[in-house]
């Protein structure tokens, strides 16, 4: 019963797959299309990636990006971790419910909401303690933790609760040190939702318009601006270059890092 | 002891004072903005307190229930998101039950695939349509090549390609709480009912359906309120004439840059959709948020 599958869900499995996949591979394809229309084939060539790694507009808000997904990632892997102990250990505290609402409230935000009000408090802030001075790449990151820590406390939040208590009460029983039973014992064991975790609010950072688009000033430009605004202008084969590149470094990263979570989760420590 | 809850004092405290900050304390911004008159300058609003006096003015909320843009843009928004969210469970359930059904080996590798398009970006998704959906885009072409069709035909810009975009980019966020309530189903259940001589339509509809209730209503609910506040699709392959209300707070700030407009569409998204979807949430999973 188990292992039968019906033409029906088959067909359906494939039709759904060639669904999320289709658009995903004719960006892939035309990427190495020779001609300047983006539809018609022209033959093979590599042209839009040399002309890619030479614009320079795209090269640093590339950079930019990538230094706001770092800060931002590392910030939300630590405030989210907190955010998930308090989620599963610290059951009974004044302002449990508003902390439990606040934490998941940006998960389902729309975020142009988000974006907005974070605006307007950085323009308050600004105006009333004259910090920030301008707007740029500290507060988009800012936001995008805000953002992230949501996405980490809920995968943490799942681990803390899946594994064996026992184990730090043990190590507590035999002597060690709280701080010691948290290197030794409980950070070890939830290493692959922190991996997980950042590695989300990571890309959720590299990834996210809206928010940034509101939050940023004239001195930072973030990669998906840069491609925003190229792409209300029409496709472009060169968008098409760095839309490959960008899927192929995700996937990439994601299928190394889901080989390494599968591998923590069979071994027996866990 | 004591050093035990100062401890935990602080573990609770940073991200607490982290998520009153940076997320309460700007909806308080936001509402009071949203009182606010445009001005010239920077910031480009009016003070909320001048000379001692509050200057608080409902004219912006006014000026919401008096021109149409905003009621029909806020219907559309509801209207586009409940038929691609319709959409989504329409793929998305045979999805994930045929990954579900699918030899074990397989499932979690199906499932690694599903969710790969999810970290992959998502505004090079939705470029991805454009590409597809134009005039001259690659399904205009087949169709032609094919004799199907003589002249192109218009696909983007239009509501279609607003439905398109939609149940492609949450596709995802739909299929992973239906994959995970069928997988809890007990196969046993099935096989019960179709020894007692229950066909397989009815075994569906009277056992699987019912039991994977809970995943149906959160893969709704987790796709609907994002849909509802989008801004990239309407703006991407909608086009200017499809209005949906995340695209014109996006325009009242951008474009039109009246800082106090935009706040009161904020204020209205949240009353109007996040609240009540929330409470719906609540109401159904007993989830608080």
């Amino acid at each position: 019963m188990t292992n039968r599958l019906s033409p029906f869900l088959g067909t359906m499995i494939i039709v759904g797959f060639a669904f999320l996949y289709g658009p995903i591979a004719s960006v892939i394809v035309y990427s190495f299309n020779a001609s300047r229309l983006v539809t018609v084939w022209a033959g093979f060539s590599t042209r839009w990636y040399v002309e890619l790694l030479s614009n320079d507009q795209i090269r640093n808000a590339a950079l930019t990006s990538f230094e706001i997904a770092l800060i931002s990632a590392t910030g939300a892997l630590i405030l989210g971790t907190l955010a998930g102990f308090v989620l599963s250990r610290y059951r009974r505290f004044a302002g449990r419910t508003i902390f439990g609402g606040l934490i998941t409230g940006p998960l389902v935000m729309p975020e142009v909401i988000t974006g907005l009000s974070l605006l307007l408090l950085f323009v308050a802030l600004g105006q009333a303690i004259g910090w920030p001075k301008e707007r740029g790449v500290l507060t988009i990151a800012i936001a995008h933790i805000t953002l992230g820590m949501a996405y980490v406390s809920v995968v943490v939040e799942a681990r803390l609760s899946s594994f064996d208590r026992s184990l730090e009460e043990a190590a507590l029983d035999l002597g060690a040190k709280p701080a010691k039973v948290f290197a030794v014992i409980t950070l070890p064991l939830i290493a692959p939702a922190l991996v997980a975790g950042w590695l989300l609010a990571f890309t959720l950072s590299l990834d996210d318009l809206v928010i940034a688009s509101f939050t940023s000033g004239p001195s930072a430009t973030t990669l998906p601006m840069v491609i925003f605004s190229s792409v209300r202008m029409g496709v472009s084969p060169q968008i098409n270059a760095l839309a490959t590149l960008l899927l192929v470094a995700v996937a990439a990263a994601v299928l190394i890092a889901g080989r390494i979570l599968a591998r923590t989760r069979n071994s027996p420590t866990t | 002891m004591t050093a035990d809850r100062w401890r935990h004092a602080l573990v609770i405290a940073m991200p607490y004072a982290w998520l009153l900050l940076f997320f309460a304390a700007p909806f308080a911004i936001v509402l009071k903005i949203s009182l606010a008159d445009q001005a010239i300058g920077i910031p480009p609003y009016t003070p909320l307190m001048a000379e001692g006096k509050i200057q608080a003015t409902i004219a912006n909320y006014q000026f919401l229930f008096s021109d149409s843009l905003y009621a029909r843009a806020y219907l559309n928004a509801l209207w586009y998101a409940a038929w691609a969210t319709f959409g989504c469970l329409l793929i998305g359930y045979p999805l994930a039950y045929g990954i579900v059904r699918a030899p074990l080996p397989w499932r979690s590798t199906l499932l690694l695939f599903v969710i790969l398009p999810f970290w992959t970006s998502y505004l090079i998704r939705v470029y991805a349509w454009i590409g597809l959906l134009k005039g001259n885009g690659l399904i205009n072409n087949l169709l032609i090549g094919a004799g199907l069709i003589h002249e192109p035909l218009a696909l983007i810009n239009d509501a279609f390609a607003i439905y398109v975009g939609l149940i492609y980019t949450y596709l995802p966020y739909m299929v992973l709480p239906l994959y995970a309530a069928l997988e809890k189903l007990d196969p046993a259940l099935l096989e019960a009912a179709s020894d007692l001589g229950c066909r397989p339509s009815t075994a569906f509809r009277r056992v699987t359906l019912p039991l994977s209730m809970p995943g149906v209503i959160a893969g709704c609910l987790l796709v609907f309120i994002p849909m509802c506040g989008e801004f990239v699709i309407p703006d991407l392959l909608g086009g200017p004439n499809q209005l949906m209300i995340g695209k014109v707070l996006w325009d009242e700030f951008f474009t039109n840059r009246d800082w106090p407009v935009a706040s009161a569409v904020a204020v209205a998204m949240l009353v109007l959709l996040v609240l009540p979807m929330a409470a719906v949430r609540r109401q159904l999973t007993g989830e608080s948020v």
